[in-house]
């Protein structure tokens, strides 16, 4: 760790954490090209690039920018928003199990788009919106019951896992009591996929992301980083405790929102992101950057790896991201240990 | 800070003569609780035997039971009888191996689901149908006990062996999960005729019950219960920190081993018999610790009584609720049992137990 500074500014510089964020960048593009390049007309990665670049030939600007482009953009969209959210619930709640996944957030999103499906019949924006009102009220909801005089921990742990277990429950019942069309496209949506997705879903999600990440970076990451410490340890740096966590849980609620809107519930991406970036940059605190860029690799290649591996059958990013995501943070745990470090 | 020390001061209590009077009450009562808790039990198989499709008395249910020739008598032996029996045994298994789990990991989220050992056995018997044709019932069973037992070695081999942390622990349960669910699903979406089969395995129920399975089930859950009460004692001293656990003449390395092993034993019996039930193993530990603190010598015998009360309720509720057909349990166990959940979060000081 080293400081720069200039005139009354300082930057804490982790070089190790700039080279592991620089390379997830990198791996992020070249997926992304990658994947731009792959389908039933595909092109070769240099096409691709003359292609972004303005240069192309009118049909494969066609199907790059109205077909391509807009399901990579919202793959790396979606993966940089649940791995910073994932980051910022771990660091709150003090606890690497802590992800959306686990505390209730992802499914209230699943049962505010089950309902939209499964009561309404409702269209694909009702379906986002369903989901992103169904994030937000279980915020709300977690919120107030796991309030007591101020928010422990601890407490916000257990009033989420109580609230996802009731909520898997009611989206169980609700699937059960769906025709088998609507249960069909419930389940679909349930694993969380790219295929499909327009401008429309990319949009809002990075309308949202140019909205939050200043307010979770700049805004937040300093008390953040003192709230990792412990409570009396930031009100000690005079940290105003209660309303950054207040600020910090509403928008790592929007961000898993707006993600499961844009793409489902992609499993498991807000977890493992990260502890993979933690243990990839050796660094203390919540790394958040890192996270961020860790979670938009993970999902790209999740989709790449999804559609290219099993033949002419294409898979859902969802159910891959599980897959590469845990066995990367097993093998990672695994040769750490035997590396010595924890 | 006082919720810490407790098993310390009642390990101090047992030995010595001169007991502090507030420890002799303390301790009245936990034990007026437990038969309480046992009464409550007994009433709900009392329900689960006479509650149903065809709904009997209490006293017809009996009847049936003990009397061959009673109109009661085959459909309360045949098929409400082994119903009940496995939610009784299930529940018993997972609530010992949540509580044995959450004192394990020093974690409130350990729950057989989240460490894995569901995922594990899901992913035996998806491999097994998939790939290997196994459709019979009796058959994927045991690749879902293989399944548990495979996953909950690695965590521990993954997790750092004996020199395992509770965080640690917890990650490489969790990063195993994840990669196993996702394998699952896979699967599933590759091959439909999987998917098909897998269906009525993975919504935990007890309505395939039958003799035999529960016969099975009880030899391994006896075998996992021998060993939960043997950890009782070193895992009080384990939530102490190992250093202290050490000082106390508990070994952490060969606790946490045979822990792992009961935890195995235990939730792979029941996993395989009735499906991946989640939040039972998650949710009675919570609650029983508010009722009588960490003591697991406590908390063992409590989470054993109430699980399965809450369990064979489940099941009970699901019956009435959606008459003529039936709820599955594990959708009643959460609607129900987690309310109940977060008004103990609220109400007691449970979070910083």
């Amino acid at each position: 760790m080293s400081v720069v500074r200039y005139r009354q500014w300082s930057v804490h510089a982790h070089p190790r954490s700039l080279a592991v964020g620089l390379l997830l960048v990198l791996l992020a593009l070249g997926s992304s090209v990658l994947l731009v390049g792959s389908g039933e007309y595909p092109m070769s990665p240099a096409r691709v690039v003359e292609t972004l670049t303005g240069q192309g030939h009118p049909a494969d600007v066609f199907i790059v920018q109205e077909v391509r482009l807009p399901r990579v953009v919202t793959g790396l969209l979606v993966g940089a928003a649940l791995g910073l959210s994932g980051a910022v619930f771990q660091a709150l709640v003090r606890n690497p199990l802590g992800s959306p996944d686990i505390l209730g957030f992802t499914h209230g999103a699943s049962a505010g788009a089950i309902s939209v499906i499964v009561l309404f019949g409702g269209s694909s924006a009702a379906l986002a919106g369903g989901a992103v009102v169904g994030a937000a009220l279980t915020g709300v909801l977690v919120y107030l019951l796991a309030w007591r005089g101020g928010l422990h921990g601890n407490r916000l742990v257990l009033v989420g896992v109580g609230v996802a277990a009731i909520l898997t429950g009611v989206n169980g019942y609700l699937l059960t009591r769906a025709d088998i069309n609507e249960a069909g496209r419930a389940v679909l949506w349930l694993t969380g996929s790219l295929e499909g997705s327009g401008w429309g879903n990319a949009v809002p999600l990075l309308l949202a992301l140019c909205l939050l990440l200043p307010v979770v970076l700049l805004g937040c990451a300093r008390g953040l980083r003192a709230l990792e410490m412990g409570d009396d340890a930031a009100y000690s740096l005079g940290v105003p405790v209660e309303r950054v966590r207040l600020v910090l849980l509403v928008c790592a609620v929007l961000l898993t929102a707006f993600a499961a809107a844009a793409a489902g519930p992609i499993a498991f991406v807000a977890l493992t992101a990260p502890q993979l970036a933690r243990r990839l940059t050796r660094a203390p605190g919540p790394n958040l950057v890192p996270a961020l860029c860790m979670g938009a690799a993970l999902v790209v290649c999740a989709d790449l790896l999804a559609g290219r591996a099993f033949g002419d059958q294409p898979l859902p990013a969802g159910v891959v991201t599980g897959v590469l995501g845990g066995a990367y943070l097993v093998w990672l745990l695994a040769t750490q240990r035997r590396a010595g470090r924890i | 800070m006082s919720s810490v020390k407790s098993p310390q001061r009642h390990g101090a209590c047992a030995e010595s003569p001169a007991r502090p009077p507030r420890a002799h009450s303390r301790n009245a009562l936990r034990a007026l609780g437990l038969i309480a808790a046992l009464a409550l039990l007994l009433l709900v198989v009392g329900l689960g035997l006479a509650v149903g499709a065809k709904p009997i008395s209490l006293g017809e249910a009996y009847a049936g039971l003990t009397d061959e020739s009673a109109p009661a008598h085959s459909i309360v032996t045949e098929m409400r009888m082994p119903r009940t029996l496995l939610g009784l045994l299930a529940g018993f298994a997972l609530g010992l191996a949540g509580c044995l789990m959450q004192a394990l990991t020093r974690n409130p989220l350990a729950d057989p689901g989240l460490l894995g050992i569901n995922a594990g056995a899901s992913a035996a018997v998806v491999s097994a149908m998939a790939f290997l044709g196994v459709t019979a019932y009796t058959g994927y069973v045991w690749f879902a006990f293989l399944g548990a037992a495979v996953v909950s070695v690695l965590v521990y081999a993954v997790g750092g062996g004996r020199g395992a942390t509770p965080a640690r622990l917890a990650l490489a349960g969790t990063a195993l999960n994840a990669a196993l669910i996702s394998y699952v699903n896979a699967v599933q979406l590759l091959d439909t005729a999987a998917l098909d089969r897998m269906r009525f395995w993975t919504v935990g129920s007890l309505a395939s019950a039958d003799m035999d399975t529960v016969v099975r089930l009880s030899a391994f859950v006896g075998a996992g219960t021998l060993i939960a009460l043997l950890m009782a004692r070193p895992l009080n001293a384990m939530a102490l920190g190992e250093d202290s656990a050490r000082a106390l003449g508990a070994s952490p390395g060969a606790t946490k081993g045979w822990t792992i092993a009961a935890v195995t034993v235990l939730c792979g019996a029941a996993t395989a018999a009735c499906g991946p039930i989640v939040f039972v193993g998650l949710m009675v530990p919570h609650l029983v610790r508010s009722l009588t603190g960490p003591d697991l010598r406590w908390m063992l015998p409590y989470c054993a009584v109430l699980a399965p009360v809450l369990l064979v309720g489940a099941d009970v509720l699901g019956r009435v609720l959606a008459r003529p057909g039936e709820l599955q349990v594990g959708i009643v166990t959460a609607v129900l049992g987690g309310p109940v959940f977060l008004y103990f979060v609220r109400r007691r000081r449970m979070a910083q137990a």
